[in-house]
This record gives structure tokens, C-alpha cells and sequence, in this order.
């Protein structure tokens, strides 16, 4: 494909939604999957084939729209709204235009987003490449091929000040450069999509809703640091992200947009999709480089850090599914534009996972920064009446709870360290006063010692004694030496451990600790579990 | 329709050589099997390590590695349940207890992304969202 004929399949892809009277978009992904969302799209379709109206009106697909708690959700392109809770039999009012919309884009769950990664998402077909290209897809491409040099990429990236969205926030730009140095021959792009913490989809909306941005934003990756072959690590999970992207693939090499001689340039690239198989602990790097050479998943002691050595040895760039998708936007509108929004120390806009007890749940992009309180309430509408609000838990189980009195607190990767949570890769969960915070510091740390691939001793070990002594706290029998024990164990697997897993391991433990330590204490001096979650099955404190 | 057991193979000596036999592509290869034959067996995991020309120890050592690989033939019924952080403040832990009690066989998801309708279990492909032990219950012994 050349950068005439991209413009070409923009302009007509653009004449033919025009001549459309509407575009009906059934929200098909996770969430209103689960909900019948399939049975409300064939609904659509034969409702429209009944009334022969299939010229002038298209049913279609299409990714996540944010508001997964009252989905299946369906938006009418041409009256600009969306319908909620959609049953089959509401399809002939849909497709009359009588069905009124009862969300509108000034709704609080939306007025309060800044969408850049998700801005496709919930607006085309991801199974058309056409759609992503009528919107402007591929351009950054072009330019980043035909009209900058690797280094003027990189530079931009670096302009931004974007932060890998994978969690430990490292700067992109510099990332970039230590690999585009490297003097070898031979390197690799690869696409950390092994998201595997509980309570978080952000990754896998991108992929199922929007995959060529993920494309593309690999392909100018590549260009920039010199690599020809990229690597999509993807969850095994997620069989519906998998055949998005397969297809996804297909166009984009069917259109020359993958390939050798890339715009009739000199660059190649290609990407390969390596489906993982269920191991949380190849979310770490190594661990991710390790599965994609077809081996166990168990990380390797760093440095040598992938930028210098990773695949098969050879200089290898890895990001986050969230990272690449803000590179074609980055490109295309330039670094220092990307900067002035969100935070000044880490720019950009997040995506979060919005889920527990909260009035609409589900997934919004904010600009980093926005406070706690705002997503919360405003977004989300507050903690539905007859509860009330307890912490809001960010990073898995590698993160940590953010109590009621840090509600004002700005969500950025600075601010969140400060109180022992982190930043992750966007889970936020909201709990309420039923919830019982030993019992979910044990269910995380339940979590990784299942997940703990074994290799060293202090989280494959660590792991087991904590957990133990958790369990035992929600049974009743937990003793005053336990906290100390908890700490010193904390302070081991945080020090000792070859990976992030074991080193982050103890997070839940200790922000829980800190902020609910009279919990902890109703648990082992009162045999009392203040949620009334624990059943206090003690057998009088004996072990 | 299931394919006969030549067609199984054949099939699967297919996916081998788009891969060239390479063991970089193991994982792939045993996902391929899998998705064939149901479930890994000791001589599929001994012809593969054959085929690619591996020790046997490093495709049982990968194989065992993933949570997704199974040596035993799958059961006849399965529930998933997701224990994810969402449902599990949910109350997902005793939808797992009801899926034992029922006799069918119990999966652990760990999060199946639909947060917003939990706690979700999926009932051999069927997803029930906001979910009630007696819902699952019901839903369970009606299947049967």
C-alpha cells in the first residue's frame, strides 16, 4: 500500500458511512458478551432484514463502550447515543429510531473521560481495518516511515515523557533509545498482552476493540528502534482478543501494512502472535521472553535487561498493550502536545478497570492524575446507596488499598507510591464496609503463592508462611507474634526475590496493614472480624 | 463433528510443520494438541518431544508449567467459576462451593474481564452473570 492508496480507502470508506442513514454498534466484547449481547445483535440484523432496510442501515460489532455494568450496550452512530440494557425484542425500536437513548455523550460517565487509547473503542468494527483506517489509522505509520528518521521517533517518544503503562512506569522515550543504540543487526518488538491480574480487562478492551492501533503502534516501534520482527505475547485467556487480533493480522498484511517494504520504503516488519497458557508470572519480562522461545516461564536474574539482551539474545524492546496504543497519537499529534495532558511528571491518560461496589462499573480512560474521588463519584457514580465506601484496591496483587481519607489523592504513579499502593496496569476495585481487608489480603496472597513459579526460594517459600498466617487470622487463630513475623517475611520477599511477583508479593499485606491495622487487631486480639466476613471457626487460639 | 483419530494426526503433523518443528514454537504445538485431542496424554507429549526433536523432560517440564494443559481427558460438565478480585468480594468463593456440590467439575477463572456483572460463572460455555448460590444451584442440577 502506498500513502496515496491509504487515503484513498479512507475517503471511500468515509463516502460510504456518509451514505448511510445510521450505523448501529452492538458492544460484542467481554462484558455484554456475557450479558447476550450476540442474541441482541442478530436481533438487529434480521429486524433489519425483515424490513429490507440493509442499504441504508449497518449492524456491526464493536469494542468496549466503558459502561460494562449496564450493558449489553448498543449506540446508534447517526443520533449519537446509546441504549443500555438492550433486549432482542427492543431491536425494531432501535432500527425505527423510537427506542429513546438513554445515554447521551454528556453523561458523567463519559463528560469525565479523555479518550486516546480508547477513542476508536465503541465506534468501529475491529474485524474491519477499513474502519480503523476511515479514522485516521495507518497515517502515523506513513509519517513515521516516509517522513521521520528512527531518531526523530525516538525523540518525540522521549518529548512525550510517556511511562510504560505495564505498571513499574519506566520512561518510554529512554527505553526506546537504549534499545535504538544497541548495534546489532538483529532486534526484536515485543507486546506484552499477558494481562493477568484479577479485576483488570484494560489490555484485552484494547485488543478486542481496537487491534490495529496496537498494530500500528508496533510497526512505527519497530521503525524507530530497528527492529523487523515483533512478537504480541497474549493471554490464553482471552480467546476473543486472540481471533481479533489473528484477523487484525491478516488485513494488515493483506494490505501491505505488515510486511516487507512497508510503504514502498525500505522497512519491514512483521508480527508473530505467541499465545500464553494460563502463568501469571509471565506478565515479568523475562519470564514473557522465556515463554515466547516455547520454555518454562520462569524469569532470569536482570541486568543484562532485555533493551541489551532479551530474545534469543538479541536486543528486544518490550511495552505494554496500553503503551504502544498511545505511540500512533504521539506521532501524530507530537510529543509535546501529548505532555500537557494529565500529570506534569508522568503525562498521558490511563485506562482503569472500574469494577466491585460501585454504581457503574466498568472501563474509563482518564488523564493521569485526575483524583480518586472524581473517578469514584463522578464516573462511577459513587457506592451504591445502603453501603458505604471502604478502599479502593489498584494493582492487583501487587498493589495496594487506598483507604477513604486518601479519596482526594491524584492518581499517578508518584502520588499512589506514596501511600504504598501503585499505579499497575489500571485495576481498580471499590470496596465496601462488608468486605473484610485481612481476608483480601489473604485472597492475594493466595493468589501468588498459586502463581509463584517456584524458581527462588524466598517467594516460592514466602508465600506459603504468609499465606498461612493470614488464613489463620480469619479463622480466629491468629496470634500477636504474627505481626511481627508478617513484617519480617514482608521485608524478606520484597529484598530477596529474583522477580517482580515475589517482590511485590507483600504489597497487599502491608498496605493493609498500614491503613486497617485495627482490623488486623479485631481479628487476632478479639477474635472479631469487624466486616462480619470471617467466620471465626478458632479453636480458642490453639494452633 | 469430531475428527477421527488419523485425521487428529494428520492435523497435527500440519501444525508442526507451519512451525518447521521448531522448539521455539512448543507451546503453540501443545495448545494445537490440546484443542485436537482434548487433553495431553503421555504418548502425544512422547511424539511431540519425538517430532521436534526435544528431551521429553522439557515438553513435560513446559506442558506442566501452564495452568491451561491437562492430562486427563476433560469432564463431562464444567463450571467456571471467576475468582476474580471483583467476585470475589462478590462472594465467588461460595459459587465454587456449589459448583462442588453439584458434582460437576470445578474451573478457576482468574479473571474472565466481566467485572461489571459479577460474580460470573460459566456453565460449560453457558455465562451466568450476577449470580446467586441458589440461581447456580438451580441452573446446575437442571443441566444435568
Amino acid at each position: 500500500m502506498t500513502g496515496e492508496s491509504l487515503h484513498q480507502v479512507q475517503q471511500s470508506e468515509n463516502h460510504r458511512a456518509a451514505a448511510l442513514k445510521d450505523r448501529i454498534l452492538c458492544c460484542t466484547v467481554a462484558g455484554c458478551l456475557s450479558g447476550g449481547a450476540n442474541a441482541v445483535r442478530k436481533a438487529l440484523t434480521d429486524e433489519i432484514e425483515r424490513q429490507n432496510r440493509h442499504a441504508e442501515i449497518e449492524v456491526c460489532g464493536t469494542g468496549c463502550m466503558g459502561l460494562c455494568s449496564e450493558g449489553p450496550l448498543v449506540r446508534s452512530s447517526a443520533r449519537d447515543v446509546i441504549f443500555s440494557n438492550v433486549k432482542p425484542a427492543d431491536a425494531a425500536a432501535i432500527v425505527d429510531g423510537t427506542k429513546p437513548g438513554d445515554i447521551k455523550p454528556d453523561h458523567p460517565f463519559f463528560a469525565g473521560q479523555r479518550r486516546i487509547i480508547l477513542a476508536n473503542s465503541g465506534h468501529t468494527d475491529p474485524e474491519r481495518i477499513n474502519g480503523y483506517i476511515a479514522r485516521g489509522g495507518y497515517r502515523s505509520l506513513l509519517r513515521a516511515v516516509t517522513e521521520m528518521t528512527p531518531a526523530e521517533i525516538v525523540a518525540e517518544v522521549r518529548k512525550s515523557k510517556l511511562r510504560g503503562r505495564g505498571g513499574a512506569g519506566y520512561p518510554s522515550g529512554l527505553k526506546w533509545e537504549l534499545v535504538a543504540r544497541q548495534p546489532s543487526s538483529t532486534k526484536y518488538v515485543v507486546c506484552n498482552a499477558d494481562e493477568g491480574d484479577p479485576g483488570a480487562f484494560m489490555n484485552r478492551s484494547v485488543l478486542e476493540g481496537d487491534p490495529h492501533r496496537l498494530l500500528e503502534g508496533m510497526a512505527i516501534a519497530g521503525r524507530a528502534v530497528g527492529a523487523h520482527q515483533g512478537y504480541i505475547y497474549v493471554r490464553g485467556e482471552s480467546p476473543l482478543a486472540i481471533e481479533r487480533l489473528r484477523t487484525a493480522l491478516e488485513q494488515a498484511r493483506r494490505h501491505e501494512l505488515l510486511g516487507d517494504r512497508i510503504f514502498d520504503s525500505s522497512f519491514n516488519f512483521r508480527i508473530e502472535l505467541r499465545i500464553g497458557a494460563g502463568a501469571y508470572v509471565c506478565g515479568e519480562e523475562t519470564a514473557l521472553l522465556a515463554s515466547i522461545e516455547g520454555k518454562r516461564g520462569t524469569p532470569v536474574p536482570r541486568p543484562p535487561y532485555p533493551p541489551e539482551r532479551g530474545l534469543w539474545n538479541n536486543p528486544t524492546l518490550i511495552n505494554n498493550v496500553e503503551t504502544f496504543a498511545n505511540i500512533p497519537t504521539i506521532v501524530e499529534k507530537g510529543g509535546a502536545w501529548y505532555s500537557q495532558i494529565g500529570a506534569p511528571a508522568s503525562p498521558g491518560t490511563k485506562v482503569f478497570a472500574l469494577a466491585g461496589r460501585i454504581a457503574r462499573a466498568g472501563l474509563v480512560e482518564v488523564p493521569i492524575g485526575t483524583p480518586l474521588r472524581s473517578i469514584i463519584y463522578e464516573l462511577g457514580g459513587g457506592v451504591p446507596a445502603g453501603y458505604e465506601f471502604k478502599a479502593a484496591q489498584t494493582g492487583g496483587p501487587a498493589g495496594g488499598c487506598i483507604p477513604a481519607s486518601h479519596l482526594e489523592l491524584p492518581m499517578d504513579y508518584d502520588s499512589l507510591q506514596s501511600i504504598g499502593a501503585i499505579m499497575g496496569s489500571g485495576g481498580l476495585i471499590v470496596m465496601d464496609t462488608s468486605t473484610c481487608m485481612v481476608d483480601v489480603a489473604r485472597f492475594f496472597m493466595e493468589f501468588c503463592r498459586d502463581e509463584s513459579c517456584g524458581k527462588c526460594i524466598p517467594c516460592r517459600a514466602g508465600t506459603v508462611q504468609m499465606h498461612d498466617i493470614l488464613a489463620r487470622m480469619t479463622r480466629g487463630d491468629g496470634v500477636e507474634a504474627d505481626f511481627p513475623m508478617l513484617e519480617e517475611l514482608s521485608g524478606l520477599l520484597r529484598a530477596a526475590s529474583l522477580c517482580g511477583l515475589g517482590q511485590a508479593a507483600p504489597n497487599p499485606v502491608l498496605s493493609t496493614l498500614r491503613h486497617f491495622r485495627g482490623e488486623y487487631l479485631a481479628h487476632v486480639r478479639e477474635r472479631r472480624c469487624p466486616a462480619g466476613h470471617c467466620e471465626m471457626t478458632s479453636n480458642g487460639g490453639q494452633l | 463433528m469430531t475428527p477421527t483419530a488419523t485425521e487428529r494426526d494428520r492435523l497435527l503433523e500440519n501444525v508442526m510443520s507451519r512451525h518447521h518443528y521448531a522448539g521455539d514454537a512448543l507451546i503453540e504445538i501443545l495448545h494445537a494438541a490440546q484443542q485436537l485431542y482434548g487433553y495431553l496424554s503421555p504418548a502425544l507429549l512422547h511424539t511431540i518431544a519425538h517430532k521436534l526433536r526435544l528431551p521429553p523432560s522439557r515438553v513435560l517440564g513446559v506442558a506442566t508449567f501452564y495452568h491451561l494443559f491437562r492430562f486427563t481427558p476433560p469432564a463431562k460438565h464444567t463450571a467456571s467459576v471467576c475468582l476474580g478480585t471483583a467476585c470475589y468480594v462478590e462472594g465467588a468463593a461460595a459459587l465454587a462451593d456449589t459448583v462442588r456440590s453439584c458434582g460437576w467439575t470445578l474451573e478457576v477463572d482468574r479473571c474472565a474481564g466481566a467485572c461489571g456483572l459479577a460474580p460470573l460463572v460459566v456453565c460449560d460455555g453457558v455465562p451466568l452473570s450476577r449470580v446467586t448460590s441458589s440461581q447456580l444451584e438451580s441452573h446446575l442440577r437442571s443441566s444435568e
